[in-house]
């Protein structure tokens, strides 16, 4: 069994769910290689080698891999999976191994399967559908099993590992999509989906003035990573890399605030997981509540601001 | 300029889905059905380009059984042109909706097709990413916005960093996310006129494409569900619980 982990990474550090995809390639009990595709990405692959568990990392260095391009990304594994005989290729369920995986697959004509959260054996999987309130089991025999994983239902690989390096020939470039430009969020914060506590707001914070003002003290003092609904998006309180839910990011912290959000059920296929909810909201029947720990009913814009000094309180 | 948009009919997104008591599958039977929130939001988009005058003729397919013409009576009610009804009463998975709307894709000869990033059924996100691998077209998924010009195409896309933009060439396949557009309500007037649209049928089988399911979905059943807690009667009783009893701070 060679099972295979394409790498997200943007050519100096991995991606967090390539940690988590490395660990859930562990559970076919292989040998794991990772693909690490970039151009000048050196320091992404000695990572990539010291992950445990990962037995060789495959590097290939080209100007047309520096973008991280699905159309040169695929090809590029799916002649690695013909050529080489791996069995499976993962990648985690990010929005790069969304866009990936499911066109690798179809290169390959084998059916993908998506948002996978436990493996049972090779071939056999549990992956949510219907926004997470059905969990369904999976049986593919088919010849290379491709996947990605949800990154909250598997452990990130820890260092410590020591893998073989080997250097691939590129491929030709495509020349099919160009990137024109990145507006990336910067923030000092955790990162959404890897962050320990987790602070969302929705629609009831009101503007995105509001939303600043009044979640932002609370995240400070909590060290949590902002998120919110997606009514909140799209009001445009804050940008889109913050949607949690369904059709958004997939947390699951430690402790998870919603305020303000009422608890659609697309929302809370996206936060359900977290291992305590607290819900702050004005309506004593919003459906937030039949899913929190804690429930706190009142106004946020009073409640929050207590909270962020009761917090300073030792 | 040619666009083709697919469309599924699943379960509205109001209803909250229950297991069927064998686990074999979802209760479908009494419950409302509705065109795939996401593929409502390429069919907007196709007929705001055309609306724009840049494309031609809005052609809305669907995959699936008979009463599959529903969904695309919504599509045509929304401003597609005309429709298609790949008929077939066997199950889909994604895979053979990719080749399927090859074949079409095939007859069609579309410059663009813009399908939903994901079902909000099976949620699996790939057809449009299948669709252009099996093409050998260009991808560009979960789309913001979009311009056309001439024979490229600029989209937005939201990744999980934030925002990102490519240039495609032509023909392409794009898949709309939530922020694309806000689809119209079909007016009255058009859901009649959409009646008269053109919708044609095309048995699966003459398509010629293998779409036997590759996967087998066996054990379905509900997640363990969360059990409500307890409301607090103020912030300092919040608190107190945070520490003491579920020491998460
Ligand atoms: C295809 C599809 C995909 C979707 N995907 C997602 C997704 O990924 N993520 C997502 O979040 N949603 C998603 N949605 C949207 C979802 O259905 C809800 O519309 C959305 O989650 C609502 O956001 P909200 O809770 O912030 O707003 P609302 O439902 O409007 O709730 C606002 C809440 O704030 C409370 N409130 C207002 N003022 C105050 C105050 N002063 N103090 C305290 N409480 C107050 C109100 O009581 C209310 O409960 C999707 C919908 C569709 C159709």
């Amino acid at each position: 069994m060679k099972v295979l982990v394409i790498a997200e990474h943007d050519n100096h550090k991995l991606a967090a769910a390539t940690l988590n995809a490395i660990s859930a390639a562990q559970q076919f009990g292989g040998e794991v290689q990772v693909l690490v595709a970039g151009c000048d990405c050196a320091a992404a692959v000695s990572e990539a080698g010291a992950v445990q568990g990962v037995a060789q990392v495959l590097s290939a260095n080209a100007a047309h891999y520096r973008d991280q391009l699905v159309e040169n990304l695929a090809a590029l594994a799916a002649g690695l999976v013909r050529d080489e005989g791996f069995n499976a290729v993962l990648a985690g369920g990010s929005s790069f191994g969304k866009n990936l995986a499911p066109r690798l697959a179809a290169l390959l004509d084998v059916a993908p399967v998506s948002d996978v959260v436990s493996i049972a054996a090779p071939g056999r999987y549990v992956r949510p559908i219907y926004a997470g309130n059905v969990m369904v089991s999976v049986e593919s025999d088919e010849p290379m099993q491709v996947l990605t994983v949800r990154t909250t239902a598997f452990e990130a690989a820890a260092a410590g590992g020591n893998a073989t390096l080997r250097e691939l020939s590129p491929r030709e470039d495509l020349g099919v999509s160009r990137l024109v430009g990145r507006e990336l969020s910067k923030s000092e914060r955790p990162e959404l989906t890897a962050a320990r506590i987790v602070v969302s707001g929705g629609r009831g914070l009101s503007s995105g003035e509001k939303y600043r003002e009044v979640m932002e003290p609370l995240a400070d003092r909590l060290g949590a990573a902002l998120g919110a609904s997606r009514a909140a998006v799209d009001a445009g309180f804050v940008p889109n890399d913050y949607q949690v839910g369904q059709t958004g990011k997939i947390v699951a912290p430690d402790l998870y605030v919603a305020v303000g959000i009422s608890g659609a059920i697309q929302h809370l296929a996206g936060m359900k997981d977290s291992k305590v909810i607290v819900a702050i909201n004005k309506d004593p029947d919003a459906p937030i509540f039949q899913v929190s720990d804690y429930g706190l009913v009142g106004d946020l814009f009073e409640m929050v601001p207590e909270l962020v000094a009761g917090l300073a309180v030792q | 300029m040619k666009i083709l948009v697919p469309v599924k009919r699943v379960v509205d997104y109001n209803v909250k889905v229950r297991v069927k008591s064998d686990h074999s599958g979802v209760e479908l039977s009494g419950v409302k059905m509705a065109i795939n929130p996401f593929d409502e939001i390429s069919v907007e988009e196709a007929v705001r380009l055309k609306e724009a005058g840049i494309a031609s003729e809005v052609i809305a397919v669907s995959c699936g059984a008979a009463v599959c013409q529903e969904t695309l009576r919504t599509a045509l009610a929304m401003g597609a042109d005309r429709a298609i009804l790949v008929e077939t009463s066997a199950e889909l998975q994604p895979l053979a909706v990719g080749k399927l709307l090859k074949a079409v894709a095939e007859r069609e000869q579309p410059q663009l097709v813009i399908c939903g990033k994901q079902a909000i059924d099976d949620d699996a996100n790939q057809t449009g990413q299948i669709l252009a691998a099996l093409m050998g077209w260009g991808q560009a998924t979960f789309a913001s916005k979009l311009l056309v010009d001439k024979g490229t195409i600029r989209v937005t896309r939201e990744v999980d960093g934030g925002l990102e933009t490519l240039e495609l060439p032509l023909p392409a396949v794009v898949t709309s996310d939530l922020r694309l557009n806000e689809p119209r309500y079909a007016t009255l007037p058009n859901i009649m006129k959409a009646k008269k649209k053109p919708l044609d049928v095309i048995p699966a089988a003459d398509l010629g494409v293998d779409i036997a399911p590759r996967l087998r979905h066996l054990q379905h059943a509900e997640p363990p569900a969360r059990k409500a807690g307890v409301k607090v009667a103020d912030v300092a009783e919040l608190i107190e619980k945070l520490r003491h009893d579920a020491k998460v701070i």
